[in-house]
């Protein structure tokens, strides 16, 4: 139990590791060492204010009422004659200091009730999460006026209520993270191996909350500082006291006498606030930025790596007596996709890839995952990820080039010419529709059907593809069908506007092993009767001998064999289609690295596959 | 659909009974010798003991507590202890003053939000870099400071509003647009900032789901897909970014009032407050939690008319 610790890097090391980076990236950071530079600024300003003061800020001079600035005093004077720069940085030891308590409440509060809560979770976990849904209802200015009405106008009272009003966001935040990590198998491992509760938080899941917690803090001192003001220009504060809100309510006060007076309470606080908000930004930046770097490698690793060209191996045609084909509906030639990447550059995912697809014929395209098939096929409708695009070849469908088709024309040409059925049934029907309105709405804008027309349609198309009731299904939301029958409504929805040329995804790949046939069988069927051609995308060699006529097998964003289906079930010649072979012999998927010679590193990750 | 409205109904009307109970006992028990906070430091202690009597703060808490809601829940929560008018009718005369505000001030936020939101998360480039800074301005500047803006530019130097004051819309619509806009505004931007942060990472979420793919494959130009699709599955965690953004608007509405001297429920908060007008108090910690419970389960119901996952469970 204890040796698979060891391997793995808990997320408290990366976190450790990420904390010491944060702050010497942040200093790289331009917004954030300026953020940080002039709040270590105010901060300081604040804390030596007696050194910097020229005056005393409470010494009223009755002599210098509501001055401009001048000589003797830089800001000019207030209403009673007090020297406005002396009183500002005295101001912000007292608005500084009433936000840091209420930072330190808030986060003492949340920290630790998030900590419980989600480390032993039980009855503190429905009463603490239950009393933070309340707290955070509560509009927190009306909380503190009834505070005041009851305990005084004290600023430190009223902060340290407001540390409880906002300890839900570090409540909230901590919970959200332990709950998370509670269940890893590294925190399981430390507690198999007999580490106590107060170490296992300590170590594993203190780190892991506190960067979001430091984030968060900036963002929460903000906010102490903006309502503290809020409060003290109610004219609700301590009069005892300078606070950067109490100038302000006498910059208000005097607005018409002498408008520059609200001027610099309102430029420290709009400034401090825009500052802590920055930082809080800035920090969430670069922690994103060296997860998604980290994340960028890994993908690098797995990305399809083009391949050096190398002949495609094509078998003659052959004449079938059983199967008729009609006109040429898609010549592709040399299409190349590629994806924009930050740096500028655009790495191809596929390239010099050339098929045919003739009127009633099935084009299969098999090849693992990431080899470029899916890339291949959403370039014919033009779908293609955001960041990809065609960068090379054309794509000729009845005499348009789609590659460079607009989109007006692709719109007219989608559903209508060229239809697709994706791989995943589920997460392709929107949840918040109805399965029938998904079916409709399409028709009524391709065909121009009326409302009622189409929902009859709809209603025979699902008959059509054997959904057993299909009123009810009609009626039904996707979550409330079982994924074969969603795919067969996916089904019903790409023939409904009778499409010359199907795009099929991996049309069974994530449907049970019964249920596939029974789908495949669908797909013949309905390709003999509208004599559609058919692109299928699969990674299954039984999948093309059972319905195509002709296959391209590719790899690494290429085509590498292609002819008839027979011939090449005759005779594979490249060690790939071999391999491919090999796997349905053995009964396998046909997934992973098949082939570990060279150019094969390919993984598997969605948006490629 | 029935179950989850009564479900949240009865949460609602429990969370308001809790609240108003703990506020009562603390309101109640820090007060401190509440008659001779009202008769002022000179009045004899005869005439305190009696005006403690005449309160009825003399009787143990419980007591009070269970005369209060008795008499609550027939809809009287007592009267002023300044003015002596019945709290009811002082915070309703003044919320609908309150409401029209934070209500015009939570669409005008919803709408442009969802605009901007929307243009920043579909077109990205320059457009999605200035949502951005508005976000970050919007949401780090205290609102009462972007409030003091506008009656510095718009109404003081340029005078096209009126700097303070409130019309009623019944007496003139064009005044009403007059006093309200600037607060309106005011109160607007931090709550566009978040919501339209909110949008446009989730409309960027929902444009990488599958099925906008496959909608688009059937002829759906992208325009629709997003307009109907994509923004109604956006909608429910702005939605709920809308619903937090409501009591912060309530709360920004207190402080707003007092600049544009608005006669709303802020107005009253104020006064209470800083007299200690106990009873006031208490009916305004009720309405406001109160509206922040209406307005959840408002959004709750809208979140449940986008979501039919959300209708079912």
């Amino acid at each position: 139990m204890i040796e698979p610790v060891v391997a793995v890097p808990t997320p408290a090391d990366l976190a450790r590791a990420s904390r010491v980076s944060l702050f010497r990236r942040l200093l790289k950071n331009p917004t954030g060492i300026i953020a940080l530079a002039f709040l270590v600024l105010i901060a300081l300003s604040a804390i030596f204010a007696s050194l910097l003061a020229p005056h005393d800020p409470d010494l009223p001079d009755i002599n210098a009422i509501l001055t401009n600035s001048g000589p003797g005093h830089l800001l000019g004077t207030d209403s009673a004659g007090r020297d406005v720069l002396s009183r500002l940085l005295f101001a912000g030891r007292f608005s500084l200091a009433g936000a840091l308590l209420a930072l330190v409440i808030a986060a003492v509060i949340g920290v630790t009730g998030g900590l419980i809560a989600g480390y032993y979770g039980k009855w503190f976990d429905s009463v603490s999460s239950w009393l933070a849904g309340m707290i955070m209802a509560l509009p927190g200015i009306v909380v503190l006026l009834a505070a005041r009405a009851v305990l005084g106008p004290s600023m430190w009272l009223s902060m340290a209520i407001f540390g409880v009003l906002m300890s839900p966001a570090f409540f909230r935040l901590v919970y959200a993270s332990v709950t998370a990590v509670r269940n890893e198998l590294y925190v399981d491992a430390a507690r198999v191996s007999g580490l106590s509760d107060a170490r296992i938080i300590g170590k594993h899941i203190l780190t892991v909350v506190r960067a979001p917690a430091i984030i968060q803090a900036a963002i929460i001192g903000g906010i102490a500082i903006a309502i503290q003001a809020g409060l003290e220009f109610l004219g609700l504060g301590d009069t005892t006291i300078p606070t950067w809100g109490s100038m302000l309510n006498d910059g208000f006060t005097n607005i018409y006498s002498n408008p520059a007076l609200i001027l610099w309470p309102s430029l420290t606080i709009g400034l401090t606030c825009i500052a802590l908000t920055l930082l809080a930004n800035a920090m969430r930046d670069e922690l994103e930025r060296s997860g998604s770097v980290r994340k960028r490698k890994k993908k690098f690793l797995g990305q399809t790596v083009s391949i050096e060209r190398e002949p495609v191996i094509v078998h003659p045609e052959v004449v079938d007596e059983e199967r008729s084909f009609g006109e040429e509906l898609l010549r592709v030639s040399d299409l190349a996709v590629g994806y924009d990447q930050p740096d500028g550059s655009v790495k191809v995912v596929v390239n010099d890839v050339s098929l045919v697809v003739r009127r009633g014929e099935v084009h299969g395209l098999i090849g693992e995952s990431g080899s470029g098939k899916t890339q291949t096929a959403w370039s014919v409708l033009r779908l293609l990820p955001e960041g990809g695009r065609i960068v090379g070849g054309s794509i000729v469908f009845e005499g348009t080039d789609l590659a460079g088709a607009s989109e007006k024309q692709m719109t007219r040409i989608r559903g209508k010419k060229i239809a697709y059925i994706p791989q995943e049934p589920m997460s392709n029907l929107d949840a918040s529709f109805t399965i029938g309105s998904q079916l409709v709405e399409p028709m009524r804008v391709c065909l121009g059907l009326s409302k009622k027309d189409a929902t009859a349609r709809a209603l025979e198309l699902l008959a059509k593809v054997g959904i057993p009731n299909p009123t009810r299904t009609f009626a039904a939301y996707p979550h409330e069908v079982s994924g074969g029958m969603a795919q067969r409504v996916l089904i019903a929805g790409a023939i409904s506007c009778e499409p010359d040329l199907l795009i099929a995804d991996e049309p069974t790949t994530a449907l049970d092993v019964t249920v596939q046939a029974e789908v495949l069988d669908l797909l013949r069927e309905l390709q003999r009767e509208l004599h559609m051609g058919v692109i299928l995308v699969t990674h299954n060699f039984g999948v093309v001998a059972d319905l195509c006529d002709q296959v391209s097998v590719m790899r690494g964003g290429r085509i590498v064999e292609t002819g008839p289906v027979r011939s090449i079930f005759a005779d594979p010649q490249h060690e790939y289609t071999r391999a491919l072979f090999d796997a349905i012999l053995e009964d396998g998927e046909a997934r992973g690295d098949l082939v570990t010679s060279p150019p094969a590193a390919v993984g598997r990750h969605g948006a490629l596959s | 659909m029935l179950t989850f409205i009564l479900r949240r109904i009865v949460s609602g009307v429990v969370l308001v009974f809790v609240i108003s109970t703990v506020a009562y006992f603390l309101l109640y028990l820090g007060g401190g010798d509440i008659a001779r906070r009202i008769l002022g430091q000179s009045a004899t202690p005869e005439t305190v003991a009696e005006k403690t009597h005449a309160l009825g703060l003399d009787r143990p808490l419980i007591v009070q507590y269970g005369d209060w809601l008795a008499h609550a829940l027939r809809g009287d929560f007592g009267a002023s202890w300044f003015t002596g008018e019945p709290v009811a009718t002082a915070i309703t005369s003044r919320l609908a003053v309150t409401l029209s505000i934070v209500i015009g001030a939570t669409l005008i936020s919803a709408v442009v939000a969802v605009v901007l939101g929307v243009l920043a998360a579909t077109r990205r480039g320059w457009i999605d870099r200035v949502v951005q800074v508005i976000s970050i301005l919007g949401f780090a500047v205290p609102g009462f400071l972007i409030a003091l803006g506008l009656v510095l530019i718009f109404a003081i130097n340029l005078g096209w509003f009126a700097p303070t004051g409130y019309v009623p819309i019944e007496t003139s619509f064009s005044g009403w647009i007059g006093t309200v806009t600037l607060p309106i505004v005011a109160l607007s931007i931090g709550g566009i900032a978040a919501i339209a942060q909110q949008v446009r990472g989730s409309v960027i979420d929902a444009l990488r789901q599958d099925y906008v793919r496959t909608l688009r494959s059937r002829g759906l130009s992208s325009g629709r897909v997003i307009y109907k699709h994509v923004l109604r599955n956006a909608g429910g965690p702005a939605l709920a970014v809308l619903a937090v953004q409501f009591a912060g608007l309530l709360g920004g509405a207190v402080i707003v009032e007092q600049i544009f001297a608005i006669p709303g429920i802020g107005q009253v908060s104020v006064s209470a407050t800083s007299q200690g007008d106990i009873p006031l108090v208490m009916g305004l910690v009720l309405a406001t939690a109160a509206l922040v419970v209406i307005i959840n389960l408002l959004i709750d119901l809208l979140q449940g008319f986008l979501n039919p996952k959300v209708r079912l469970s």
